[in-house]
């Protein structure tokens, strides 16, 4: 029994990991009051530069960086729209992920069909030998370690330092955050900015390691059910991480269901992921009052300081 | 002296319709860049992009083509964020419509009846209102966002699309490919003009612009979706339903996402396949907005998307570019709309450089 569950847990893990990016990342866009819709458009981006950088310098790493910049580049372009131009946010992330998939699919016909060596993961020393939690945690890509360190740094920033109680208070009251002098937009941005640089990288994780290879439209909804997992952990980190390994699991039972032949037709497996986030969001949405309580209050809402 | 945004005493609406001539404008401009810096010269490109998929007869019956499901969900998609209802999964719909409509078909198969056409055309529609009755209900009963569920509809009904071809409704003289037979006469929209591909579902189409400018220009229940979107809380003093503006909003457009899908495969494809539209529920949305959710602008806006997507194709066969480099195109052109929007609230003002800096480095407004 154990040794079944033991490469579907690890799969798990591993599947989740480009959610857990581009999750957190989103978490700490919106608790400034940004409701970025473009994540999907932005983890597209991260993909394909990511890939197309790993496979033109051979180098993984400068690959992830340049998917990181990438993703933030994309929320750049979100930002100077909305929180300078003050455009509707929906609209708005609604044009990055289609600007995103057009982008990403040009830019990435030339690497169609191309493939990357594939990384073998690492055992860490000692803790990889442990039973049953070694190969689950421990044989894992770095950047699934990097996605732990993250969780804990947004955990910390969000709700233990004082720039983190800033940020949060740019999302419940702008009005209140600039009349202390506290620079809304400015913090807006580098909110934004982290959001898209994790989504790069969530899309860079993808592409690069976890594929590896580039398929247009490969995030096939990830960034979608990304937003969706926010919403579902009630804009709190560690729910987050909890929500990506559900839905890291469910990605991953289609294939072991494939694979221990059972004859459901694979459509149907495939839609799975997209019923579980339809089912999750009704679940956590169906209170008014969670949604109410948990939401920062001016997200999605334009600020103009003046 | 520095420029500083300034908001206007009211809205401009002469800035509500210029912005969307700037944004196109502003396009071709970042289009001239782009195939210069692709090592193209622009002035052929161009040509081949907008002039030459155009220059007879045929072009024009195919950008009529193109431009009949964009217009035609678009309309339906403006009802909805009139009324700020966010049916993004127009995709989906329209892929439940092309299902039905191919069920339908595929059912009276080898039927010469006059009926199975119109027949196919209610079940499509069914389709779509059926497929976009999902996010109405959850949102409705159960407070969940419309843009998400929507959204993730859209994948499921590919994939549900994807199932019939491969499975049940395979052609079974088709050698195995996944694609149904191919629809009799019958089921099939009768052509405009002969020697093209326009059919009479782009009079279907023009219909819905017609009908679309009655209903959200000229009619209270128009009136009373336009208010729950902009002043939603004077829209609950005025008594109007909010629910039902929810359900209204999905279910317009998704009957015309259905229609559109029965359009795309009662017209040009002619059957069943795994892939019924080239994305034409996502552009619509973008054609939605650069027509200012206006019918008449939509008209105008399909015929542009029409075009891009005409330019990609020649641009694939003529400079040798990837056909994807529409959905660049079409990204940009919403960008630059919803940047030159900011000039209908808010005016350019010269102001000294004394005075508090200010939020926007203006000379990058688009």
């Amino acid at each position: 029994m154990i040794d079944t569950l033991v490469p579907i847990f690890a799969a798990t893990i591993a599947a989740g990991t480009p959610l857990v990016f581009a999750a957190l990342g989103e978490l700490v866009t919106e608790k400034a009051g940004v409701l970025n819709l473009g994540v999907e458009g932005m983890m597209l981006i991260g993909a394909i530069a990511g890939f197309a950088t790993a496979v033109t310098t051979g180098n993984l790493w400068l690959g992830t960086v340049a998917g990181m910049a990438a993703g933030a580049a994309m929320s750049a372009i979100f930002a100077v729209l909305t929180l300078n131009l003050m455009a509707n946010q929906v609209a708005s992330g609604l044009a990055l992920t289609l600007f995103g998939l057009g982008l990403s699919a040009f830019v990435g016909k030339p690497f169609e069909g191309v493939s990357l060596l594939r990384e073998g993961a690492p055992s860490l020393p000692l803790l990889g030998d442990l039973p049953v939690l070694g190969p689950i945690l421990f044989r894992q890509h770095y950047l699934v370690y990097v996605s732990w360190a993250v969780f804990a740094a947004v955990s910390w920033f969000l709700f233990r330092s004082r720039a983190g109680l800033v940020l949060r208070s740019v999302g419940e009251s702008p009005d209140s955050a600039h009349a202390i002098g506290y620079p809304v937009i400015r913090i807006r941005w580098l909110a934004t900015l982290f959001g898209g640089a994790l989504a790069g990288v969530g899309g860079a994780f993808l592409a690069v390691f976890y594929a590896p290879m580039w398929v247009e439209g490969m995030v096939a909804g990830r960034g979608w059910i990304a937003l969706a997992l926010v919403v579902f952990a009630t804009w709190r980190p560690a729910r987050v991480m909890v929500g990506a390994y559900l839905f890291g699991g469910v990605t991953i039972a289609q294939f072991f269901a494939q694979g221990g032949g059972i004859a459901i037709p694979a459509p149907f497996l495939s839609a799975l992921p997209y019923l579980a986030t339809i089912i999750v969001l009704v679940v956590i949405s169906r209170n008014v009052a969670t949604i109410r309580l948990n939401s920062p209050v001016s997200l999605g809402r334009s600020y103009r300081p003046d | 002296m520095q420029l500083k945004l300034e908001t206007r005493a009211e809205p401009s609406r002469l800035m509500g319709w210029l912005a969307p001539l700037f944004a196109a404008v502003l396009t071709l401009i970042a289009g001239f860049i782009l195939f210069s810096a692709l090592g193209r010269n622009p002035v052929q490109a161009f040509y081949t992009f907008f002039v030459y998929p155009i220059r007879d007869l045929n072009g024009v019956a195919e950008l009529l083509l193109k431009a009949s499901p964009l217009m035609l969900i678009a309309v339906g998609l403006a009802c909805g964020y009139r009324a700020n209802v966010w049916n993004i999964g127009a995709e989906g719909q329209l892929t439940l419509g092309a299902i039905f409509a191919g069920g339908v078909a595929l059912y009276f198969y080898n039927s010469e009846s006059p009926l199975v056409l119109p027949l196919m055309i209610v079940a499509g529609a069914i389709g779509g209102m059926l497929w976009a009755a999902i996010p109405a209900f959850l949102r409705t009963r159960f407070n969940t966002s419309e843009i998400l569920t929507s959204l993730m509809l859209v994948y499921v009904a590919v994939l549900l699309l994807s199932y019939l071809v491969h499975g049940p409704w395979r052609d079974p003289q088709g050698f195995n490919f996944p694609q149904s037979r191919q629809f009799t006469e019958s089921a099939l929209y009768p052509m405009l003009i002969s020697g093209t591909r326009l059919n009479a579902s782009f009079l279907l189409s023009i219909a819905a612009i017609a009908v679309g400018y009655l209903f959200l220009n000229r009619s209270f229940l128009g009136f009373q979706m336009r208010v729950a979107g902009q002043a939603d809380a004077a829209a609950r003093y005025a008594g109007f339903d909010a629910r039902r503006m929810v359900w209204l909003g999905l279910l317009i457009g998704g009957a015309t996402a259905g229609l559109a899908g029965v359009g795309e495969v009662a017209g040009p494809i002619g059957q069943l396949l795994p892939s019924v539209s080239p994305g034409y529920g996502f552009a619509a949305i973008i054609v939605a907005f650069v027509g200012r959710l206006h019918p008449v602008g939509i008209l105008l806006a399909s015929l542009l998307m029409s075009l891009l997507y005409l330019g990609g194709e020649a641009a694939q066969m003529g400079l040798n570019l990837p056909s994807a480099i529409t959905g660049l195109f079409q990204g940009m052109l919403l960008f630059f709309l919803l940047g030159s929007d900011v000039f209908i609230n808010y005016q350019l003002k010269l102001v000294r450089a004394s005075a508090p800096a200010a939020v926007a480095p203006l000379g990058a407004t688009s």
